[in-house]
């Protein structure tokens, strides 16, 4: 299979380049990531971050011909060939495909992603009905992989005043949880012309999350509820 | 578990609001009756939702990660404590020293030692290795727990909370063989004896596939709305690696390494604890671990499912406890010797070196290989011997590896030979333990010595590098607050 990958090494003083390999692979059962890992078994210098190879860690999202996924669940057979490989758009590259992921994770610490409550803690759990947990689910399943800020134009942009489509929908986490008391301060953190009304309802979010989740849903949400306590 | 869930774990719920709890394999109300429902779960992503429930507390609390550095090794002084340790940032390349009067390892399991595993690629022992080049022994190395469920060919593990929800296993015919092994628990029998009873159905013959390599887990008469709301994420995986819709189709599945009861030796407090002048249990100052890493021995020789909470929970409750107690007591840096620094900078320095032709990624493959081959779910001495020789000789060839990358920022193919390294040191302990061992017992499974043997071997091994030592010590039978009760044949 024909490859074009994406390489940068601070170190060599050159600039980004694209280099073209092939690999001898059956891609029938493989994933994107069985490649990477026998392109980096020839050739040690490829740089890229893996670990759990099963698409819960959130470690290995690329840009693979234009598109942000994970290599690990991305099957080979249906990327197109010359399969080109980039870092996520968006991060600065440290090198090859590692990107510096603190612009996404400041964004994310910026939302508090913990539950707030300050009852005294009950001596058993908290009660929540089925159907208020409900609520949490397409939110708290984030892996926090970052495909879907980092192919989000506003973010590009904004990266650090919009936060991004994975922080709306942990913030959107929070929010729905019956346990948390903290919704207003949420609101109030969100309510401005960037940090939320920057998201232009692009829906790349969607398009790429790995996860099948709805980021522009959430965030929807959030407006709704900021339109409410308006009125 | 109400600490947790206090915290904000999202568990899924019961109709009158409380946490969902559900059956998991080997756990029996009042010491073996009836099968216990007490297992909580977040639907099948119980693990994620803890890990991230975790991180967010952590960033609450602002504590500061070194993200992407790798530890090295430990520093000690001549008495014998922990200063703390030598580590690279992976990102800049450089070396550091992390002082500190304690500290706690949490570097969790080593199963990618084997060739099918359940383990993320990060899982290299990378404590236990550093453990065992400080002239620490590692416990009870030779039990390992094969997961009855891996997806056939990928290792990624499908929970036994599939079969706690009244999914099961059959062979080629169809047959539910668990009835034969194990008449009363069936599928939820504990994971050593479904494991085992599922590699003795392929051995003879009654595998599925056309290799006959695996057995299948059936969970279509569950329904679409069971699978939906308790088993989102297995169907994700199934449909993902193993190409079926477990709502129409079963999990092709084979036992897969998964968890480590072994370790490094603790006490209650997380302390590590090693033989020395006063007894076989000694803590070593300033020196914790907690998880998977450490071995304070709750799981004996197999663990049931759920219980490596425990671990976490309450054991890294605990050290966190003793360690404030611990700097309170001992509220000044000791100085740090410049020798103590070299074991972990030499370490490094080796990497940069011109040897041979051997390469980290065919080092590692037959590593893997010959542990599943010479150390799986059944063993016995010919054929652990013969793996300890390969492996031997495998440890000189790592000597000649060269690397590709010199480089510093992000090398990951120097990550990768350290933890190759620290696999290699895992793997010896294993072997070295699993010989020792003569009688089958938990996870722990000898042809040569099918029975379990309480008067020789009702005791924990210990495994020192120096000349693959194997001491033992006893097992702490004698609980603190509850009665004893003698052990006892297990049968499910």
């Amino acid at each position: 299979m024909k490859f074009r990958l994406y390489r940068y090494d601070p170190e060599s003083g050159e600039k980004p380049f694209m280099q073209e390999v092939e690999l001898d692979i059956d891609p029938a059962g493989k994933m994107l990531l069985d490649a990477l890992l026998e392109l980096k078994a020839g050739d040690d210098t490829l740089a890229f971050r893996r670990s759990c190879r099963e698409g819960v860690c959130g470690s290995d999202a690329v840009n693979a011909n234009g598109r942000n996924v994970l290599a690990c669940v991305t099957p080979l057979s249906g990327l197109k060939e010359p399969i080109e490989i980039r870092p996520l758009p968006g991060l600065p590259v440290i090198r090859d495909f590692v990107v510096d992921m603190e612009p996404f994770y400041r964004q994310y610490r910026s939302i508090k992603p913990w539950l707030v409550n300050d009852e005294p803690e009950p001596e058993r759990e908290r009660l929540q009905t089925p159907e208020e947990r409900a609520e949490l689910e397409g939110a708290y399943e984030c892996i926090l992989c970052g495909a879907c800020t980092s192919s989000c134009p506003s973010f590009w942009w904004h990266p650090d005043r919009f936060v991004g489509p994975s922080g709306l929908l942990q913030a959107w986490r929070f929010i729905a949880d019956s346990r948390d008391q903290a919704t207003e301060e949420r609101l109030d953190n969100l309510e401005d012309a960037y940090r939320l009304y920057r998201c232009r309802g692009i829906m790349n979010c969607v398009e790429v999350c790995p996860k099948g989740l709805n980021p522009t849903e959430a965030i929807g949400k959030i407006r709704e509820l900021l339109v409410k306590r308006k009125v | 578990m109400y600490e947790l869930e206090h915290m904000g774990l999202p568990f899924s719920r019961l109709d009158n609001g409380k946490i969902y709890q559900r059956a998991f394999g080997g756990q029996s109300k009042n010491f073996g009756g009836e099968q216990a429902v007490r297992t909580c779960a977040c639907a099948d992503r119980t693990g994620h939702a803890l890990l991230h429930t975790l991180y967010q507390r952590n960033i609450a609390a602002r504590t500061q990660f070194f993200d992407e550095y790798f530890a090295l090794d430990l520093v000690r002084d001549e008495e014998g404590y922990c200063l703390g340790l030598a580590a690279l940032s992976i990102e800049s390349g450089e070396a550091i020293l992390i002082e500190a009067r304690a500290t706690l390892l949490a570097t969790g399991g080593a199963g990618r030692v084997f060739w099918n595993t359940s383990n993320a690629m990060i899982n290299t022992g990378d404590g236990l290795g550093m453990v065992l080049r400080a002239g620490l022994p590692l416990e009870d190395m030779e039990f390992w727990q094969f997961h009855p469920t891996g997806i056939a060919g990928v290792g990624s593990l499908i929970t036994e909370g599939v079969r706690g929800e009244g999914g099961y296993l059959v062979n080629r015919h169809g047959e539910r063989f668990m009835e034969r092994y194990a008449p009363h628990a069936k599928d939820l029998a504990s994971r050593d004896v479904v494991s085992r009873a599922i590699a003795t159905e392929i051995h003879e013959g009654r595998g599925c596939g056309a290799h006959a390599d695996h057995v299948l887990l059936k969970l279509e008469h569950l329904g679409e709305d069971v699978i939906a709301e308790r088993l989102p994420g297995i169907r994700e995986l199934s449909v993902r690696f193993a190409g079926v819709d477990p709502v129409s189709a079963p999990i092709p599945v084979a036992p897969t390494a998964h968890y480590m009861m072994g370790g490094i030796p603790t006490n209650l407090d997380g302390q590590v604890v090693a033989p020395a002048r006063y007894g076989p249990e000694e803590p070593v100052p300033g020196l914790y671990a907690v998880g998977e890493c450490a071995c304070v021995s709750v799981h004996g020789a197999n663990r049931l499912g759920g219980n490596s909470l425990l671990d976490l929970v309450v054991f890294g409750r605990a050290a966190g406890r003793h360690m404030i107690e611990y700097l309170r007591e001992n509220p000044y840096p000791r100085e740090t010797p410049a020798e103590a620094v070299q074991l972990g900078l030499g370490r490094l320095a080796r990497w940069s070196e011109t040897r041979g032709d051997e390469t980290v990624d065919g080092i590692t493959r037959e590593l893997r290989r010959l542990m599943q081959k010479h150390c799986g779910v059944y063993r016995k001495r010919a054929v652990l011997e013969e793996g300890l020789g390969e492996l031997t000789r495998l440890q000189e060839r790592a000597g000649r590896i060269t690397l590709g990358d010199r480089s510093k920022v992000f090398n990951t193919a120097r990550i990768e030979a350290l933890e190759m390294e620290n696999l290699l040191l895992v793997a010896r302990a294993t072997i070295v333990s699993a010989l020792a061992r003569e009688e089958s017992r938990g996870a722990h499974s000898r042809e040569d010595f099918p029975q379990r043997d309480d008067d020789r071997w009702l005791k924990h091994t210990l495994y020192h590098l120096e000349n693959d030592q194997i001491d033992t010590k006893p097992v702490r039978l004698k609980p603190l607050t509850v009665e004893s009760f003698k052990p006892m044949e297990r049968s499910y």
